[in-house]
């Protein structure tokens, strides 16, 4: 097993949904590494297989063939409940449709996973989170009586709550106004910054691209292009070369 | 329109199926019901039909005092009749017979007895032709003389009892030995259920059964071109007031109708059944509709958008309830064949064995059973129709749940409102004492009906606070998934409060059932103990059937014995009425203890031939005192005068005597064939296995008659209550499984309904166990929800009806009540099953994408 470190390592990633004349390879041999205390962008035209490689990553889908590797385990050929620990362990999620419970309120949602697991949340680190994310008087609040940048705080703050090895995001703003949108942005950055978590984000914006260590544009199902430090106008007009 | 009804309907498969499965329960009982009383009339009338096929015309006897309560009172013929017959101009051949009921003894020793089906026997004319015989030799011969017997097929296969065999047959004294001549069946029909047959030649039927020189019936045939009728109207002016005589046809046709009070009984038994079970229907279809609607707000809001009515909308609902309703009608029609088939052998494990013929599925079974399903699935469908049409356009572009039924606004009104009602109803049902039998029936029907309706309405507002206590164990053992399924739980209380409304309907009527039960049989032990003086009760092997004379004799001889009195049971009219009359003898007061109000211990013994003691309510009811005048007509025609003599007071739980009690001697003089329903024993040194030793050889060659103690008398005589008790608990079980399918079809449109977060849920670590364990809790609690307001409301009921009865001891069975609530869960458990699977198999990634 040799993943130099890296949080998370693709190696030859193919994925083909259907069969025969029918068959649509969504990924057609992608590899990318993540190293600790990374944000990496994933961008792409629509149906360029992002999400996709985003699940597979995430161990929420199997590879056609390839391997990866997350937190130095192989979780190609994990079966359910293994996988599903692994999820709890190490990965945490942000997803477009804030995916709360209704019937628990904001504080019980972030620790959700925790209780999942059967574990006590640390009560300062959960404090921290809470502060971080800006919800120290929505704790008890419902998801019905929080606004949509509250609740994906509530998401992301969920995410983090097991100090997972990496956070999977896709398009964590996609649900969001452009103000909101700004922010949790800035919420994530802060996340790597502060708190070092690796995190993979799944996004249409090239503002979400320039707070990115490194972006990489998908195409098609392949990587075509990977970018460090760039800025939000260069993402636009190689997106728009890409969607040509 | 019509076609998006449809077109949802069939894109919805699983749920239809579900909803549907609702009505098929019920629909099924109500056609197995009439499939099996249709089948069970078919056998009587087989059988009939056959008994009388060669016969044109019957001379039976007839009771002067009618038909009475235990089946067949008619007095004997004398013999002298049948030459009176034969010499009638039109007459061709007589043949006279005797046929009582004996009970044949298998190889064990014991009586051959099905449950409660009779040991029948007959005579058989075995010189000349057998014209008139109804029975055909499956092999060897007729019997003939005192030590032969021929014995039906069914027993000779299931006992192993062969031509040449010997084998034992009890009558009115001790067992005697035959050896068998031959086996029989009766014509061509194919079951007389359990019963047995006991064929002797006729001096020795009459001997056995002490009808020397006396018939139970005469067939006669006419001669050559002489209709039946002609016949019947030249015998009847030569017979005596106790006889009677009716064409084959007419006899058959009687005799059928004569069971067909039983059948038609068993037919609305059984119907009230499917009813319960239909009713339950509703709820668990109104509640399915109502899930599915409030989930398809969006689909509603984009049609009306689209420019559908109200109107529209609310069709294309009622439409797929009508939809669901035919579909489940026609598979309940026909698995109710099954269901008959699974009533006939419950009833043959309770030990009523019925005789059948071939299946009969009437075209009255199709129709009722169609409509009826239709009709209720349609009337089910009717408020989440309502419901559905107050889905706004808007609807179409909001997340948004559906506004809130307007009945949960008027909930608490209306939930008191129908409890008063309900209340109302019962009282009046057991207290009107002016309002007829049926009335008040119906009243505490409705009463009842009424009530869960009351219960249903207020439920909702139960659900937070009993999910919350309920949920609590699981809560905190069952980690996050307990938590999370008791929220589940709270979510929506109207839609758990109707899910669970659907159980209680069940889990109330078996535990009102429960109480009321419990209440007879305290009610009864008190009586037992209060009145059971002696050591021993002797009685028939089943306890119910009564024993000759001669078993009591047989005790008595045993040393040691210081008291045997027998008590004989007969019945006669008085007052216009029929009485059970009681022959007991002088000793009675040392065997049982008797609470006189007028009169004192010495009247027993001073009863004489003329004299009698009564009840106090039946000398209340007749303004009997002392020296009251009390005139008995018995069967035969003949008048007894008697004279009242005391009056006691029968316990709450019955005593063993009848309205009118007299002296053995006078009751051996006018009875027929006098036989005990009890005997009491007293012994010197009370019970003990000594003394139950010598009194069981005793009765060695008494089969049919047995000792007990006082609690093992208790426990026989409870037994009938136990069995009946059994069976209601069998078939109210089918509504508890209706409410099942409730608990499913929830749970099954709430995992869809919460693809997303279980999705979610799976996606931030729970695994599929979790998952699994979180249906399964919330299934629990819902159960446990259903169980906690309808085990209450069945203990309310039975108090009001147990009050309604009257001097009746109230006897909660806590430990039966704790067997419900472990029902209730393991209900639960077999609910979540299919729900939790597939909770558990949701594929993350679909889940995550759902809409
Ligand atoms: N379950 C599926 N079955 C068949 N094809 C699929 C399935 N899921 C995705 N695809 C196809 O795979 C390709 C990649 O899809 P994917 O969802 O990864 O795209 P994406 O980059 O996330 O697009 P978007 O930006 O629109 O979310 C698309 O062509 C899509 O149609
Ligand atoms: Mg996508």
């Amino acid at each position: 097993m040799n993943t130099n470190g890296a949080v998370v390592n693709a190696t030859d990633v193919t994925r083909r949904y259907g069969e025969g004349e029918a068959a649509v390879d969504a990924l057609r041999g992608v590899s990318l590494a993540v190293a600790p205390g990374e944000l990496v962008a994933v961008m792409g035209p629509s149906g360029s297989g992002k999400s996709t490689l985003m699940h597979i990553l995430a161990g929420l889908d199997k590879p056609t063939s390839g391997e990866v590797w997350v937190d130095g385990e192989s979780i190609t050929s994990m079966g359910d409940t293994e996988l599903t620990k692994l999820r709890r362990r190490s990965i945490g999620f942000v997803f477009q449709f804030f995916n709360l419970l209704p019937m628990l309120n904001a504080e019980e949602n972030v620790v959700l996973p925790l209780s999942i697991a059967g574990e006590k949340p640390d009560k300062q680190w959960l404090d921290e989170l809470m502060a971080k994310t800006g919800l120290r008087d929505r704790r008890t609040h419902r998801p019905s009586e929080l606004s949509g940048g509250q609740a994906q705080r509530v998401a992301i703050a969920r995410a983090l709550v097991s100090r997972p090895a990496i956070v999977f995001a896709d398009e964590p703003t996609g649900n969001l106004d452009s103000k909101t949108s700004g922010e949790i942005l800035q919420l994530m950055r802060d996340s790597v910054d502060t708190l070092g978590q690796t995190t993979v984000m799944v996004t249409h914006e090239s503002r979400a691209a320039a707070i990115a260590d490194r972006v990489l544009f998908l195409a098609d199902g392949l990587i075509v292009d990977e970018r460090k430090d760039i800025s939000a106008a260069d993402v636009v007009s190689l997106m728009q070369s890409l969607d040509s | 329109m019509l076609q998006v009804a449809l077109k949802g309907l069939a894109g919805r498969k699983l749920r239809a199926f579900l909803t549907g499965f609702a009505i098929v329960l019920g629909v099924a009982m109500v056609s197995g019901t009439f499939v099996l009383t249709d089948t069970l009339k078919a056998g009587f009338g087989e059988i009939f039909t056959s008994v009388y096929k060669s016969t044109d015309a019957v001379i039976t006897g007839r009771s002067a005092i009618g038909n009475g309560n235990s089946g067949n009172i008619a007095p004997s013929l004398p013999a002298s009749l049948l030459a009176k017959v034969r010499s009638l101009p039109d007459v061709a051949a007589v043949q006279g017979g005797v046929s009582d009921q004996a009970q044949l003894v298998g190889r064990d020793g014991k009586v051959i007895s099905n449950g409660f089906a009779p040991g029948l026997a007959f005579s058989v004319n075995t010189k000349g032709t057998q014209q008139f015989n109804p029975l055909v030799l499956v092999s060897g011969s007729w019997p003939r003389g005192s030590h032969e017997i021929a014995i039906d097929q069914s027993t000779a296969d299931k006992q192993h009892f062969a031509v040449g065999n010997t084998i034992g047959a009890v009558a009115r004294g001790p067992v005697q030995q035959y050896r068998i001549t031959g086996i029989v069946k009766l014509g061509n029909v194919s079951s007389i259920g359990g019963a047995t047959m006991a064929i002797f030649d006729l001096p020795t039927a009459q001997t056995i059964f002490g009808k020397e020189g006396k018939l139970d019936g005469i067939d006669v045939a006419a001669k050559q071109g002489i209709s039946p009728a002609k016949l019947v109207a030249e015998i009847k002016p030569i017979l005596p007031r106790i006889a009677q005589v009716r064409s084959g046809t007419q006899q058959a046709a009687k005799q059928v109708q004569d069971t067909s009070a039983a059948t038609s009984f068993l037919q609305k038994f059984l119907l009230a059944f499917g009813g319960i079970a239909l009713f339950v229907g509703i709820f668990v279809i109104a509640n399915t509709l109502s899930i599915t609607i409030a989930q398809r707000a969006r689909e509603f809001g984009t049609l009306r958008t689209l420019g559908a009515t109200r109107r529209q909308v609310m069709t294309s609902v009622i439409v797929e309830g009508g939809v669901i309703g035919v579909l489940a009608s026609v598979s309940g029609l026909f698995i109710g064949l099954g269901i008959a088939k699974g009533l006939e052998a419950l009833f043959v494990s309770f030990g009523i064995d019925l005789p059948h013929g071939n299946t009969i599925f009437a075209t009255r079974t199709v129709i009722v059973s169609l409509v009826v399903g239709t009709v209720v699935t349609v009337l089910a469908s009717l408020l989440p129709a309502l419901r559905a049409t107050r889905v706004e356009p808007i609807a179409a572009v909001r997340e948004g749940a559906l506004p809130p039924s307007r009945l949960t606004r008027f909930g608490i009104p209306a939930a008191a409102g129908t409890m008063a009602v309900a209340i109302a109803l019962l009282l009046f049902g057991g207290l009107a004492k002016g309002a007829t039998g049926t009335e008040r029936l119906l009243a505490i029907g409705l009463g009842v009906v009424a009530s869960f309706i009351g219960m249903a309405l207020a439920a909702p507002r139960f659900v937070p606070p009993l999910a919350s206590t309920l949920g609590w164990p699981g809560a905190h053992v069952g980690g996050v998934s307990g938590s999370l399924a008791r929220e589940n739980a709270m979510r929506n209380p109207a839609r758990t409060a109707s899910t669970a409304a659907a159980l209680m309907i069940g889990l109330a009527l078996v535990t009102a059932v429960g109480v009321l039960a419990s209440g007879i049989k305290a009610t009864f032990e008190h009586a037992v103990d209060t009145q059971f003086l002696g050591d021993y009760a002797l009685t028939s092997e089943n306890g119910f059937t009564p024993t000759g004379v001669a078993s009591e004799n047989a005790v008595r001889k045993v040393p040691g014995v210081q008291v045997v009195s027998g008590v004989r049971a007969g019945e006669a009219r008085a007052f216009g009425s029929h009485i059970n009359v009681t022959g007991v003898e002088p000793n009675v007061g040392r065997v049982i203890k008797i609470t006189w109000v007028s009169g004192g211990p010495g009247v027993p013994a001073a009863l004489g031939r003329a004299g009698a003691f009564v009840s106090s309510t039946y000398a209340k009811d007749h303004h009997l005192a002392l020296g009251s005048r009390l005139p008995i007509e018995l069967p035969t025609g003949q008048t007894v005068p008697l004279a009242v003599q005391g009056v006691f007071k029968a316990p709450n739980g019955g005593s063993p005597f009848g309205n009118v009690t007299i002296s053995t001697s006078l009751f051996d003089r006018i009875y027929q064939e006098p036989q005990n329903v009890f005997a009491f024993v007293d012994m010197a040194g009370g019970v003990s296995p000594a003394n139950t030793g010598a009194l069981t050889s005793a009765l060695a060659s008494f089969p049919d008659a047995k000792v007990q103690t006082e609690s093992a008398f208790k426990k026989q005589q409870e037994s009938g209550i136990n069995v009946f008790l059994n069976l209601l608990y069998v078939l109210l079980s089918l509504s508890i499984l209706v409410s099942l399918f409730g608990i499913v079809n929830t749970l099954v449109l709430s995992v869809f309904e919460r693809t997303r977060e279980l999705g979610m849920l799976r996606a931030v670590g729970m695994t599929r166990r979790q998952t699994r364990r979180m249906i399964r809790h919330e299934s629990v609690v819902t159960a446990l929800i259903g169980a906690s307001l309808g085990i209450p409301l069945g203990v309310g009921l039975a108090l009001l009806v147990g009050e309604a009865l009257g001097s009746f001891t109230i006897a909660i069975p806590w430990g039966t009540l704790i067997v419900f609530v472990i029902a209730a869960i393991i209900a639960g458990l077999l609910a979540a099953i299919f729900p939790a699977r597939r909770a558990a198999r949701l594929n993350i990634l679909a889940a995550l994408q759902y809409e």
